[in-house]
């Protein structure tokens, strides 16, 4: 109890397993819908109408539960096949979405939570730890949302302020120094614009973040699990290889902020979304990413062993595929990697 | 004498002539009289007046001063080619890979396609891109120095800024060379989307690569350096120095007004506010960055 007086944060939130919290998956408590996501909201409430009938009426009903629950396994698999570019921003800011700690949990075992940047404060809205994925020790870093209003504050939406990327920079020292990989999750909408923030010089903890990761002798995998915007993605997203999740987005600015600067206005969000062009597919097919980590039907948050799964799959992959390379040449290649990222033309004056 | 002080009683609206009015004012001679074809314009942009003091200072006075106000020190924004001029021993220098430019490749169209907005910065200005790029000598030392413009897109860093910082980078270490980058600009250019997020990985690894063959890196920030430019090479200099004043962020004020809900402290993100919170080196007056420049370069070298 001491501990709270100290640091002036609830007692339930200095929990040494803090992560433990937010272990509730989405079929436990009451889900949350967006707008297009509707047709599978009506869909399960007549599942638990004709549930509710059946028991009443001792009727067996259980076909047409099974028929509505097909029904719903398609409208799933509909929905997430044709999302507009602004409706898949909308996915990947899901409520329900899993967020760093729980694909941490899932993908991995003895999770240590490690804290501070050892300079002003432990940002929470940054996360990391040793863990072990596959019987292998790794790194494991990422940016924390909170999953309810509470919580959203404390994580500060995700949102890192410098100390948290210097947090994350001295775990990835740590890792570097025990030769473990890392692994970072990125979901964030971008770094914290506060007044502190300036103070402490945010770019420059994000420069420096950028030019250390490129050094890194270790390997180090990106994964973009909900929102990549902009430096406050970059800042733990330099890696050998970086993959998306289906459902998410990354690029330079978010599409509300584009659209007040651009168009001035806030209304012009979609079409932002849209000329941004910061899907997962685009981005691939711009080859500013590795790979696309599938989600499960309708999205990570209908199921998330399922989309943890997955993610571990790859991770286990790319593991394989990127220790056996000598670290400087691994450095070499990250480097020539992001050196060729850009388009422009030669001409003739 | 007299009659021509006359002229400033004179009513300009021409109602004196009224004798039934009161006549506090009376028109005695005419109106104006010259024609207008008769009358001399000014030249547009001969006079300048400071933002910070409201002096009044020629064009000519200006440029002596290498655009920094006689009266209160403000440092003017100037333009890439201007930097260079200051620089270089001579005014010589050559400038390098001056054959890139940028291209739609994303086919972006905000209130005005980035196609043709590209086109209108072309032919309206004598620039490729925001960024020029030139070697030469400041008191004999030879240095690479990139150079941002804020007059094209905001100085805005995209594909062509990133890539001829690249080759920069890439000619000092062939040529064993020291590099300047002179800092100005908004950020990230919205319109090349995550292409322009990924130059501050492009340019932050090619410093690596600098580290690497040990040769220097100076971050001379300026009036405005913002976003991806301070989250990448504008806050990587082995030594970070800035003009005096220049405003200095990561997020703009605005946007951090509006997040925080008050009201910015005075100086906040300038050079003067940055130094106390111990991100510079130092704060280097126009006049003398040459020397400064060139003191430091030998320092580096001896």
């Amino acid at each position: 109890m001491f501990l709270t007086k100290i640091s002036g944060y609830p007692s339930e939130i200095l929990n040494f397993d803090a992560y433990q919290e937010e272990k509730i998956m989405p079929q436990d408590q009451v889900r949350q819908f967006l707008d297009f996501e509707k047709p599978i909201k009506d869909l399960l409430d007549e599942i638990e109408l004709t549930k509710e009938r059946t028991e009443k009426t001792k009727i067996d009903l259980s076909d047409q539960v099974a028929q509505l629950e097909q029904k719903v396994a398609e409208t799933r698999k509909n929905i997430t096949g044709n999302l507009t570019d602004w409706q898949r921003v909308q996915l990947s800011r899901h409520p329900d979405r899993p967020y760093t700690h729980k694909y941490i949990e899932l993908m991995t075992e003895n999770y240590v939570e490690l804290y501070g940047d050892r300079n002003i404060k432990d940002d929470k809205a940054m996360v990391g730890g040793f863990a072990t994925l596959d019987g292998q020790t790794v790194m494991i870093i990422g940016q924390q949302k909170g999953s309810n209003t509470k919580k959203r504050q404390l994580r500060n939406f995700g949102m890192a302020n410098p100390e948290g990327y210097r947090k994350a920079l001295r775990l990835m020292k740590l890792a570097e120094k025990f030769n473990k990989p890392i692994i970072t999750l990125i979901d964030t909408p971008g770094a914290f614009p506060g007044l502190e923030a300036e103070e402490r010089g945010q770019g420059e903890a994000i420069a420096r973040n950028i030019y250390e990761m490129m050094r890194l002798k270790v390997p180090v995998i990106c994964v973009i699990i909900g929102e990549g915007a902009s430096g406050g993605a970059l800042g733990i997203g330099v890696g050998d290889r970086v993959f998306m999740m289906e459902n998410t987005w990354y690029t330079v600015i978010s599409p509300e902020n584009c659209s007040t600067i651009l168009w001035r206005s806030w209304d012009f969000k979609m079409k932002a979304a849209e000329q941004l062009k910061l899907t997962s597919a685009k981005m691939k097919e711009f080859g500013l990413i590795d790979g696309i980590v599938p989600e499960p039907e309708g999205g990570a948050h209908w199921n998330y062993s399922v989309a943890a799964h997955n993610l571990k799959q790859q991770l286990i992959a790319s593991l394989k595929e990127l220790k056996p390379k000598d670290p400087q040449q691994r450095i070499n290649d990250r480097i020539e990697k992001f050196s060729r990222m850009g388009f422009w033309e030669e001409y003739k004056q | 004498m007299s009659k021509e002080i006359e002229d400033f009683d004179a009513d300009l609206s021409g109602a004196g002539q009224d004798k039934d009015k009161a006549g506090w004012f009376k028109r005695i001679k005419k109106g104006i009289l010259t024609k207008t074809s008769e009358k001399r314009e000014t030249q547009e942009g001969l006079w300048t007046k400071c933002p910070e003091c409201n002096y009044i200072s020629t064009q000519t006075e200006l440029k002596e001063q290498q655009y920094v106000c006689p009266k209160c020190g403000y440092h003017h924004r100037i333009s890439s080619l201007q930097y260079y001029d200051i620089l270089f021993d001579n005014q010589e220098y050559t400038e390098l890979f001056t054959n890139i430019r940028g291209r739609d490749f994303l086919g972006f169209t905000d209130l005005k396609p980035y196609k043709k907005r590209l086109e209108d910065f072309w032919s309206n200005t004598n620039m490729d891109d925001s960024m020029r790029v030139a070697v030469g000598k400041a008191e004999g030392e030879g240095l690479v120095v990139a150079a941002m413009d804020f007059a094209f897109i905001g100085g805005s860093l995209g594909s062509v800024a990133g890539e001829k910082f690249a080759r920069a980078v890439d000619h000092c270490i062939q040529h064993r060379l020291p590099f300047m980058c002179i800092c100005k600009s908004g950020g990230a250019r919205m319109m090349e989307s995550a292409f322009s997020l990924m130059q501050l990985a492009k340019t932050s690894g090619k410093l690596s690569q600098l580290t690497d063959a040990q040769l220097p890196y100076i971050s001379f920030l300026t009036d405005p350096s913002f976003g991806g430019i301070t989250a990448s090479f504008g806050m990587l200099g082995d030594l970070n120095i800035a003009e005096p004043g220049a405003l200095i962020g990561f997020a703009g004020p605005r946007v951090i007004k509006e997040t925080i809900k008050k009201d910015l402290p005075e100086g906040f993100q300038r050079s003067e506010f940055l130094l106390e919170h111990g991100f510079l080196d130092f704060i280097v007056n126009r006049k003398d960055l040459k020397h400064k420049l060139a003191v430091v370069l030998r320092h580096f070298r001896n």
